[in-house]
Parts: C-alpha cells; sequence; structure tokens
C-alpha cells in the first residue's frame, strides 16, 4: 500500500465526506420532518391523505434511491424543471428517508395503548396535550432504535450521489482509481471514512437506545 | 348523604355498536355523597356505561345531565366535564416514562394551571392519606399493582372531582393486594365522596354502597338497597347471578 498517496489525497476525501456529510444531515432532517407528518397522517386515518401517504411511502420504499435521482436530475429537466445536483440529492435523500422515517415514528405511535389516551384525557387533558405529553414521549422511545437504523441507512445511500456529479466520497474514490489505478488505496481511505462518520452515529444509537430501555416502559 | 342534591342524571341513554344494542333505555341519578355500586355478569355493559359518562364512548341517544347541564348534547366541553368527573380503570394506566408525583401533578399543572409547589403539597398529602407518600419518586414499573392502582387514585382525587367513577378497579390485582385498593375505596365512601362503582368484589359492594344496581344484557334490571339486594333480591336473573358467588359441596 501506497502511504505517500494516502497522505497526499487524504485532503481530497474529507472535503468529500464534509459534502456527504452535508447533504446527509439535511435529507435525515427533511426526512425526519416528512416522516413525522406522514406518521400522524397515518396514526389518525385522515381521509384522502393517508391513501396518498400510503402510495407514497410504497413509491419510495420500492424505488431505488439510483432510479429517484435519474429521475430528478435526467427526467424533470425534460419537462423544464432544472435543479441543482446538490438539491437533486437532498431531495432524492428526504423522498426516500421520509418513507423509512415514517413507518419508524408509526411504529412508535401505533404501540402505545389506547387506553392511555383515554386515561390521559379522563384527567381533562386536551387531546393536543395528551399527545405532547403522554403519547408522543413513550412512542418517541420505541420509535428511537428505528429512527436511528434509518439515519445510518440514509447517510450509506448517500454514495450513489455520484451519479448526480457531486464529489462524494464515493465520486473521489472512483475518480482516483480512474486516474491512478490505486484501487487499493482509493478503496480503503473509502470504508475508513464511512466508518468515521458512521461509527459515532452507531454508538450513540446504542447508548441512546440502551438508556431509554433502562428508563423502562413496561407498565 | 345529602338527599337534595343530585349531581348525576342519566335519562333514557342508549348506546350500540352498530349491532344490537350495548346498553338501552339507562336512567339513573347519582346524589351528592351518594355511593352507586353497579353490578352485573361480564359483557353487562357496565364499564361501557362509566366510559359513557365520561365522554369517551358517544351515545346513540338519551341524555346525560351533570349538575343539570346536558354533557351529551355536543356543546359540552369534555375537558371541563372530565375535571368533574374522575375516573380510574381496570389497568391502572400510569404513564410508565414519569415518576409517581409527575402523574399526579400533570392533571393539576397542565389543566388546572396550578403552580407546582402548591399542587405538589396536595399531592403528597393524598399520597400519605393513600400510604404512599415513600414512593413519590418512584417510577410505575417499581410498584406493585396494588401500589400503581392507588397512585392512580390519587391522580383523579388530585382534580377535586364532583364524581368519581371506578371501573373494575381491582380485577386486574392479584387476591392479596385488593385489599389495600379497597380499603382506600371505602374510606372514600366513608367520607362523603360521590363515587360510582363498578366491580365484582361483592362483600365490597355490600359494604360500601348506598345503593346497588345489577345490570344485564344492557339494562337496569334491578335496583335497591345493599342489604335488600344482596339477601333477597327481587328478580330472578339478580338471584341466578348472585348465586355463581356462593359455593356448595356437590
Amino acid at each position: 500500500m501506497d502511504v505517500g498517496f494516502i497522505t497526499k489525497y487524504v485532503p481530497l476525501y474529507i472535503e468529500a465526506a464534509k459534502l456527504t456529510l452535508k447533504l446527509g444531515v439535511i435529507g435525515i432532517l427533511l426526512s425526519l420532518v416528512i416522516g413525522l407528518f406522514c406518521s400522524l397522517a397515518l396514526y389518525y386515518r385522515v381521509p384522502v391523505l393517508r391513501r396518498i401517504v400510503s402510495i407514497y411511502i410504497e413509491l419510495s420504499r420500492n424505488t431505488p434511491l439510483l432510479v429517484q435521482l435519474f429521475f430528478l436530475y435526467f427526467g424533470l429537466p425534460k419537462v423544464g424543471i432544472r435543479i441543482s445536483s446538490e438539491a437533486c440529492a437532498i431531495i432524492g435523500l428526504a423522498f426516500l428517508g421520509g418513507s423509512y422515517m415514517a413507518e419508524a415514528f408509526r411504529s412508535g405511535l401505533e404501540a402505545i395503548e389506547k387506553s392511555q389516551m383515554e386515561s390521559a384525557l379522563s384527567i381533562g387533558l386536551t387531546h393536543t396535550q395528551v399527545m405532547r405529553y403522554v403519547i408522543f414521549p413513550q412512542a418517541l422511545a420505541i420509535s428511537i432504535p428505528g429512527l436511528c437504523a434509518n439515519m445510518i441507512f440514509l447517510i450509506k445511500e448517500t454514495s450513489v450521489f455520484s451519479v448526480v456529479a457531486l464529489p462524494d466520497l464515493m465520486y473521489v474514490a472512483k475518480d482516483l482509481i480512474g486516474l491512478y489505478y490505486k484501487t487499493d488505496e482509493a478503496l480503503f481511505m473509502l470504508v475508513i471514512a464511512y466508518l468515521i462518520l458512521l461509527l459515532p452515529i452507531s454508538i450513540l444509537a446504542a447508548v441512546v437506545e440502551r438508556r431509554l430501555r433502562y428508563a423502562g416502559f413496561g407498565n | 348523604m345529602d338527599e337534595e342534591i343530585t349531581l348525576l342524571e342519566v335519562q333514557h341513554l342508549h348506546k350500540d355498536y352498530g349491532n344490537g344494542a350495548v346498553l338501552e333505555d339507562i336512567s339513573l341519578n347519582l346524589k351528592k355523597g351518594e355511593v352507586l355500586v353497579l353490578i352485573g355478569p361480564s359483557g353487562c355493559g357496565k364499564s361501557t356505561f362509566l366510559r359513557c359518562i365520561n365522554g369517551l364512548e358517544p351515545i346513540q341517544s338519551g341524555e346525560i345531565l351533570l349538575d343539570g347541564v346536558s354533557i351529551t348534547d355536543g356543546t359540552a366541553r369534555w375537558s371541563e366535564v372530565r375535571q368533574k368527573i374522575g375516573m380510574v380503570f381496570q389497568s391502572y394506566e400510569l404513564f410508565p416514562h414519569m415518576t409517581v408525583m409527575d402523574n399526579i401533578l400533570l392533571g393539576p399543572m397542565k389543566v388546572q394551571k396550578r403552580n407546582r409547589k402548591e399542587a405538589e403539597a396536595d399531592a403528597c398529602q393524598l399520597l400519605e392519606r393513600v400510604g404512599l407518600l415513600d414512593k413519590k419518586d418512584a417510577y410505575p414499573r417499581q410498584l406493585s399493582g396494588g401500589q400503581k392502582q392507588r397512585v392512580a387514585i390519587v391522580r383523579a382525587l388530585i382534580m377535586k372531582p364532583e364524581i368519581m367513577l371506578f371501573d373494575e378497579v381491582t380485577a386486574a390485582l392479584d387476591p392479596e393486594m385488593v385489599r389495600e385498593v379497597l380499603d382506600v375505596m371505602m374510606e372514600l365512601a366513608g367520607s362523603g365522596s360521590t363515587m360510582m362503582i363498578v366491580t365484582h368484589e361483592m362483600q365490597f359492594a355490600r359494604a360500601a354502597a348506598d345503593r346497588v344496581i345489577f345490570l344485564d344484557g344492557g339494562e337496569i334490571v334491578e335496583t335497591g338497597t345493599p342489604d335488600a339486594f344482596f339477601d333477597s333480591p327481587k328478580t330472578d336473573r339478580a338471584q341466578r347471578f348472585l348465586n355463581t358467588f356462593t359455593f356448595e359441596k356437590k
């Protein structure tokens, strides 16, 4: 392995990691918002909206991000909508992540017994207060492992961003391989870079999960 | 018991889930300070009846009046009504992510907007009364069933409701914990609380009730004083129901 090559190109990876992280974080935040909204539509069985959300979830979960990005980047310009690479990447990630986050939130909401709602209402709390103080905190604790797994999954999905001409980690690695045939070094750095991005999230998720389990529910 | 004031009035209440009536033409009054015990076989509608009074189940026809005001005409604000009608459930339903104290204070602070300190003093007093002051910082999972149910009673009491509803509150408890909960309820009954109790504890019913109502098949079959009802039930159905609680060697 060529250590000189590695040290020379580390800065490229750092730049790329920053971009990956930036797009990943924005995409995740948006997907959390979309997911929350969708899960509430499903939880409350809002007529019409709930159908639309179901269709969205199926569409989003059953098509690859790569295809979704192609659609945004190459398809939309044909009908006169042109969006930047970064916007494509963020929209694509949020579109994909929203459905996964929705399912994670929903599993938490639906795990809370209906009787919790009733007993909270019987104290005189309004519906909104019940959601805020009783249902949501419990549901969130149950959803957290799923939400964390989704975050890791979404960061990994950013590796297809190179198809919309974004210099992310995957793009840099492929570039270096193409230019110098230093396959081993380029891929080694790629693996390390993803590990550095993802391991902390993974560890944090495990800690949070354990905390919540001990804070423990089970009536 | 103050004979003059009627707190709750139920008139011709009818409830069904779309496939036959669950409650049919139920009418009754509850006076201030009265302890009314509802008994009857499972599925007779007694729990549903309590849930209707607290607005957890919509009714199809009839009327429920609280302090002379209808709470079923569609204009009632349930948040206000429910502050006057406390309810305790079979499965306790404490909020597992909050301590005992926070469970109790949620209502006073968020609904009645009382300040924490003052509400906390009230809570401590009530916890003392049910013998659980030392558990105020515990989480529900650290309590036994009987302790949880006593906390649930305190959580309802702190709202200073005019009426307390008890829906089979000892049915999920181990036998040795039933007593501690019933003792609390006896003490409430003795101190002039207005209560409507659904229970299968017949000895308790007899001791606590001012009036017993026997429901079967969604309708009131018999009403009477506890002594009259348990010693000499007038109807065949009540007779047969009470027989299921006595044993003879064959």
